[in-house]
């Protein structure tokens, strides 16, 4: 009963988490106030039904192909490669789907679910307010009430999502408890859903948070690998040598990685944000530098300090902006099917604008991470190698971000 | 280790307060808020001013659980520099001087994680902490914790919200000791209070299904409110009240003024005089 929706897997497989408990290995599980569980497990179980459902799987499909925009294509980055005279580098173009991220994706699938559980009112966190837009959206196509809790910091940078989400008709409300991001957002939309539990569901942005979040964001987020795995196979006939994703708390990686964990000849890895550096207090890598522990909800690796009080994660891109990661890379990194690395603040800048020029693409500065360190390995790789990237979000968000680091005045 | 204590002291109070037919008051305190002087002077002077056991707040970077007046008063505690290892250090000081008052820590699970499960149940046991309320750590993962626990004699308090069905009440209460704390209202604490035909219907369902003494806390702000809840239930549970009133007395600097620990004392009294009387003005 636990296997995800995308596949049959294998005998040895990766790819059966988590257990009954909501575990990958020792992380994941439920820890959530009492007010809450019961709550939790009921979309547990609507989730089990849903996905057992075909009707349910058919008007995901169509709302994916119709109104996302999906299957995203699949990009050769021919002059990237050229310049960076290396491996091959294809993009997954999840930039294209409409709200311009992979969170689309996931909300696809809660809304329909919390439709589906007679839910009224719609509470989701965002940081950089990809995931607060994409929500925004389901509940204006839907309409549903929407609530986005946002850090003040997050609502200071992002401005144009914030006046999207508006637009949209969901009110943001900014949170100024600790540094104002997307922890703190986290923490006040659990504040919000344990008050209001019985008409409210909480839409989950990220593979985190008490189980199911984790596995059903990353069944959501699966289109991503599985589309990618079917159109590099259709191109080149093969699979590639190295997959690569940038990890906030971890959705468009899980959603990349999780169709090839079982395919051991693709390596898998993650980039997190290392801000001003790893060997500096700021940056955003949880696995690099952090160790395990429990916050909203799940047991993962965390950034905290010796009494276990969690510090604030840094990072030029708010949707990397979180002291935690998904479970299940807890477990990957664990069992070490996926390498972990991190890319600093400057090396995004530098990426950012090495896509723009060379593929004419801006994306936004969470993927930059991605692409920052396929400029540090491709090189080195054989002209036939494969590097395959997820380019999970665009860049116009950014701009102004981008400009202020560069020095510009816009 | 549970050391040379001779019986439980939370299943001892709860039995002389049966006998003497009235409910209990629990007051909260956040350790070291607003440092620690104040408020181990306050935990010092709770038990005469009325306090019949004492919880006492682990501050936690993300207390998910608390409302603005809880957040607050961790926020000002880890400023202060406090830490799981000094509230043990504060029982420990608390215990030189009462030996009968029972001590609940009640906190998040993620410093506990740090501290090492197993050192904390043996440390806090004999530092005399007598109890946990672990908010995020519901019964379904409570085995991280539970038998280390009950090694050390420590009580585990579940807490039972107005969503725990009588299905999953049975799975909530099993293994739990000491009492029940009822979560009287869905939401954070310190934000609104349930009306007493609210917590009339809700306390059958849980001595249905418990012998345990029950608590309610969340939302019971006045001495009004405390009395009404003993009058349906074991024990009163104050904390948001408690630490609003302190705060009132704090400068503009977040510190603690000459008025700091006598107002709380006094707002415990209150609550205390209101519980004492509560059955027989019912």
């Amino acid at each position: 009963m636990n296997q995800p929706m995308t596949a049959s897997p294998l005998p040895n497989s990766l790819r059966t988490g988590p257990d009954e408990r909501g575990r990958f290995g020792a992380y994941g599980g439920r820890f959530v106030a009492e007010t809450l569980m019961p709550l939790i497990l009921e979309v547990e179980a609507a989730y089990r039904a849903a996905r057992a459902d075909p009707s349910y799987q058919a008007e995901i499909e169509r709302l994916l192909r119709d109104y996302v925009g999906r299957p995203s294509p699949l990009w050769f980055a021919e002059r990237l490669t050229a310049e960076l005279g290396g491996a091959r580098i294809y993009f997954k173009r999840d930039e294209l789907n409409h709200t311009g991220a992979h969170k689309i994706n996931s909300c696809i699938g809660q809304i329909l679910l919390a439709r589906r559980m007679g839910k009224t009112r719609i509470i989701a966190e965002t940081g950089a307010g990809q995931h607060g837009v994409a929500t925004a959206t389901v509940c204006a196509l839907f309409g549903l009430p929407c609530t986005v809790y946002m850090g003040a910091t997050d609502v200071e940078r992002q401005k144009p999502n914030v006046f999207r989400m508006k637009l949209l008709g969901a009110e943001v409300r900014p949170v100024t408890s600790g540094a104002g991001t997307l922890k703190d957002a986290m923490n006040e939309a659990l504040r919000d859903w344990v008050a209001n539990v019985r008409d409210t569901y909480y839409l989950i942005g990220t593979v985190a948070g008490p189980h199911p979040y984790p596995m059903m964001v990353r069944d959501f987020q699966s289109v991503i690998g599985e589309e990618a795995k079917a159109q590099l196979r259709a191109a080149t006939g093969r699979l590639p040598d190295v997959a690569v994703a940038c990890i906030g708390g971890g959705s468009n990686a899980m959603g990349l990685f999780h169709p090839f964990l079982d395919d051991r000849s693709v390596r898998l890895v993650g980039v997190e944000a290392a801000g001003d550096g790893l060997d500096t207090e700021r940056h955003a890598a949880s696995l690099s530098r952090g160790r395990p522990g429990v916050l909203h909800g799940n047991r993962t690796y965390l950034l905290q300090d010796a009494d276990g009080q969690i510090q604030e994660a840094h990072s030029i891109s708010a949707g990397l902006d979180y002291p935690g990661i998904g479970p299940e890379h807890s477990w990957l990194h664990d069992i070490g099917r996926v390498e972990y690395v991190a890319a600093t603040d400057q090396e995004a800048l530098a990426a950012f604008q090495l896509c723009t020029r060379t593929e004419g693409i801006i994306p936004a500065l969470e993927p930059a991470h991605a692409l920052a360190q396929v400029a540090k390995i491709a090189p080195a790789m054989d002209r036939d190698a494969i590097v395959l990237m997820n380019l999970c979000g665009r860049g116009d968000k950014d701009i102004f971000t981008v400009a202020a680091a560069l020095g510009v005045g816009l | 280790m549970k050391g040379g204590r001779a019986v439980n002291r939370i299943a001892t109070r709860f039995a002389e307060l049966a006998r003497e037919g009235r409910g209990a008051l629990i007051t909260f305190l956040e350790a070291w808020d607003p440092d620690r002087e104040t408020s181990a002077a306050m935990l010092a002077g709770m038990p005469a001013a009325g306090a019949d056991l004492i919880e006492i707040g682990v501050p936690f970077s993300d207390p998910m659980a608390d409302g603005p007046i809880i957040q607050a008063a961790g926020k000002r505690a880890l400023k202060a520099g406090a830490t799981l290892r000094h509230t043990l250090a504060m029982v420990r000081t608390f215990r030189t001087r009462d030996s009968t008052t029972p001590v609940v820590l009640m906190g998040y699970l993620n410093p506990i994680l740090s501290y090492g499960t197993d050192r904390f149940c043996d440390d806090a046991a004999a530092a005399g902490v007598d109890g946990l309320i672990v908010v995020d750590l519901p019964a379904e993962e409570s085995d991280l914790l539970a038998p280390l626990a009950a090694r050390a004699g420590l009580d585990i308090i579940r807490l039972v919200a107005p969503t725990t069905d009588d299905a999953r009440m049975p799975l909530v209460l099993e293994g739990s000791s000491g009492f029940v704390y009822y979560v009287a209202i869905t939401g954070i604490t310190g934000t609104r209070s349930a009306s007493g035909d609210e917590l009339a219907a809700a306390l059958p369902r849980i001595r249905q299904a418990t012998r345990l003494p029950v608590a309610i806390g969340f939302g019971v702000r006045t001495p009004a409110q405390a009395a009404e809840a003993v009058r349906v239930a074991d024990a009163a549970v104050v904390a948001s009240a408690l630490i609003d009133g302190m705060a009132a007395t704090l400068d503009a600097d977040g510190h603690a003024t000459a008025a700091t620990v006598p107002s709380v004392l006094a707002g415990v009294k209150a609550l205390a005089d209101a519980v004492r009387v509560a059955r027989a003005t019912a």
